[in-house]
């Protein structure tokens, strides 16, 4: 499954090539990573990130995301393949002459130095001239909406203003590549809602790269250009966010992007791109889109966005159509989260719209359900 | 002051106040000793005790002639301690500053989770604080004297800084090492990141933060380096004398007050450098940022 998900990522991650440049900053080659020497913790990473590109690493806990961060910024060596800055085999640079920024999760500022220092510690390591230095600093200070801070030490600043002084510090020396880790996560919901936008807009208008890490999905679906799932150790989809979200290629990102409901079954007639799956239990057959399915009679999941489904459809409008009954109502506000049973499945979630004239439903109804086609996606069991 | 909470009963109260006096008792333990050498050291009189006249507040029985006798120049009275205070004072500022070297860049390798051995490389740095120090200072001597075909240890300057660096450099790693538990290490890792080479990164962003123990390791070195006699009894040799060696000649031979004018001025050195010490880690704490303002 691996080696299949990689090739489609391949093709995929030419595609938008040219929309970045076409030439990559950063290069995994076949990179494995081992701690303790028996544990793959990365396996056989194959990775480009493009000029100016914002890629986020995405995964849960312990997929090895950190790990990857880590070898790119020098604090730990890949135990077999190549990674490669701008073209060049970096195994052999030390961190300090990496010429990376980064942006850790604590902030890691220095504390016995006022803002001013912090920012200007990087630039005195360059030899930048005094009056260049200040210069810089301000600048900097400005792009994170926080000039006039100047002269505060890190331990007087709250949580989200140390936070953009940790972003001016990476970017102050103007680097070709960023890299964060977690960076918010520390903050609470809406400050951290906010200093997306503002690391994102940072990101735009300064056209650096950047790699970022979170285990947020809806964080990497605003920010990133791409996004690397990661399970396990391997990527399992790398993709823009709509595409991720859209065409999930596998069972475990259709879980882990958003809502999903999975019905399981076994594919009975393989057409192409098209496939009819018999659901387990005599739960019917489904009409749906052959999207990884490893071919006749092979057990498969199916992914479905609980959004995706109407309700009481229009006669013939979609070819899958069954009856459903409602279990429970949630009201959300702009809809309602909506739990039918159907074809022997008691936790099938709809959402529907909170929009003038929505389906009035009660608990205990019978309805109709259906979807399309395209919507349904047949993947890996 | 320690109160006691509204809702304690009539046994806690009284257990409390038996308990702040046990701690004025060990209290007065610890200082008394110390107080009555202050007014004893402006004697007089030759003697180690309080004279009637001293009692009496009689400003004639007070005077400075020991602290006199301490500093006297006169070329034709002999006065070992005007040698033995700069030759302690040296001793003690080398091996606190080699101590302090060695210990911190100790502490440094053993708070790394990479080193291995720790925990027995830590015992083998601790344990001239543990063994008895004749043990340490016998085995220093017999080896300074099957060194000595190669360089004269035994008696010198070098041999008592060295043997003295031993003694201190345990105190320096471990308040060092208690230091570095609370260091976190990402800010190395941010120093490495801003473009600084490990050197750079050690002396602007490590040494600042870990300095408050770095420098109270120091003075523990100092401390025992300035008040070792043991050591020296082995090593040293007559004419090269230090202060407690000469404060244990002078009870020993002469039983001269001028000890008295020594152990006080050596108190409010102490002193000194205990405040010195105090207002130096607060004005850290304040750089740190641990208290706004
Ligand atoms: N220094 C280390 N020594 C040994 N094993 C490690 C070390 N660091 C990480 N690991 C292991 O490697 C795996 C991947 O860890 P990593 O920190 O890269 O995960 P992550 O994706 O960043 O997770 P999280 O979202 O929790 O930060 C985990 O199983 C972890 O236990
Ligand atoms: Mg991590």
């Amino acid at each position: 499954m691996g080696k299949d998900s990689t090739r489609q990522t391949g093709t995929d991650l030419d595609a938008k090539a040219t929309s970045y440049g076409g030439d990559a900053i950063v290069r995994f080659e076949r990179v494995q990573k081992s701690y303790d020497g028996v544990l793959l913790v990365v396996k056989d990473l194959d990775l480009e990130v493009q000029r100016g590109e914002f890629l986020t690493l995405l995964g849960p806990s312990g997929s090895g995301k950190t790990t990857v961060l880590m070898m790119l910024a020098g604090f730990e060596t890949a135990t077999h393949g190549g990674i490669f800055l701008k073209g060049e085999p970096i195994n052999n640079v030390p961190p300090h002459k990496r010429g990376i920024g980064m942006v850790f999760q604590n902030y890691a500022l220095f504390p016995h130095m006022t803002v001013f220092e912090n920012l200007a510690f990087p630039l005195e390591v360059r030899r930048l001239a005094k009056g260049e230095i200040q210069e810089k600093v301000r600048r900097a200070l400005e792009m994170v909406r926080l000039g006039g801070f100047e002269n505060r030490r890190p331990g007087q600043l709250s949580g989200g203003q140390q936070q953009r002084v940790a972003v001016a510090r990476a970017l102050v020396f103007e680097p070709d590549l960023v890299l964060m880790d977690e960076p918010l996560g520390a903050l609470d919901k809406n400050l951290r809602e906010e200093m997306q936008y503002e690391i994102k807009h940072i990101h735009e208008n300064l056209g650096v790269s950047m790699v970022y890490v979170t285990h947020d999905q809806s964080e990497a679906l605003t920010m990133s250009n791409r996004i690397a799932v990661f399970n396990d150790g391997r990527i399992q989809q790398l993709a823009a966010p709509d595409d991720l979200y859209e065409r999930p290629e596998n069972a475990f990102v259709a879980q882990f992007i958003g809502e999903n409901n999975r019905l399981s079954g076994r594919v009975s007639h393989l057409d192409g791109t098209s496939c009819a799956v018999d659901l387990d239990d005599g739960g019917g057959r489904v009409q749906a889109l052959a999207v990884k399915v490893a071919g006749d009679r092979a057990r498969t999941t199916l992914s479905l966005r609980p959004e995706r489904v109407a309700i009481n459809p229009e006669e013939g409008a979609f070819p899958n159509v069954f009856e459903a009954r409602v279990q429970e109502l949630i009201y959300l506000g702009d809809h309602i989260r909506t739990r039918v049973s159907l074809c022997g499945k008691d936790d099938f979630i709809i959402k529907v719209p909170n929009a003038q004239g929505h389906a009035m439903l009660r608990e205990g109804e019978q309805v109709r359900v259906g979807w399309a086609l395209e919507d349904c996606r047949a993947l890996d069991a | 002051m320690i109160s006691l909470p509204p809702h304690a009963g009539p046994l806690e109260r009284i257990w409390h106040y038996v308990f702040l006096l046990i701690c004025v008792l060990v209290f007065g333990f610890l200082i008394a000793p110390l107080l009555v050498i202050l007014p004893l050291s402006f004697n007089a009189e030759p003697y180690f005790t309080f004279t009637e006249g001293m009692l009496s507040l009689d400003p004639e029985a007070y005077s400075l002639r020991w602290y006199e006798a301490l500093f006297d120049t006169n070329p034709n009275r002999e006065n070992k301690w005007l040698e033995a205070i700069p030759n302690s004072l040296w001793i003690a500022a080398c091996s606190t500053l080699l101590a302090t070297a060695l210990g911190t860049l100790a502490a440094l390798g053993l708070s790394r989770s990479e080193m291995p051995f720790r925990n027995l490389i830590m015992g083998l740095l601790i344990s001239p604080m543990i063994v008895p120090l004749i043990i340490t200072a016998a085995g220093i001597f017999f080896f300074y004297a099957r060194l000595n075909e190669y360089a004269e240890l035994t008696g010198s300057f070098i041999g008592i800084v060295l043997a003295h660096t031993v003694l201190g450099t345990p105190f320096v790693v471990i308040t060092v090492t208690a230091t570095l538990i609370g260091f976190d290490q990402s800010l190395v890792r941010a120093g490495l990141m801003c473009g600084a080479t490990p050197t750079r990164v050690f002396f602007k962003v490590v040494l600042p933060l870990i300095l408050p123990g770095v420098i109270s390791g120091a003075l523990f070195a100092f401390v025992t380096s300035f008040d070792e006699i043991v050591v020296v009894l082995f090593v040293g040799s007559v004419e090269y004398q230090t202060i407690p060696r000469q404060m244990w000649a002078g009870i020993r031979e002469e039983i001269s007050p001028i000890i008295l004018a020594v152990a006080t001025l050596l108190i409010c050195v102490s002193t000194l450098l205990m405040i010195a010490v105090e207002v130096l880690r607060r004005y850290n704490e304040r750089q740190r940022g641990v208290t706004p303002g």
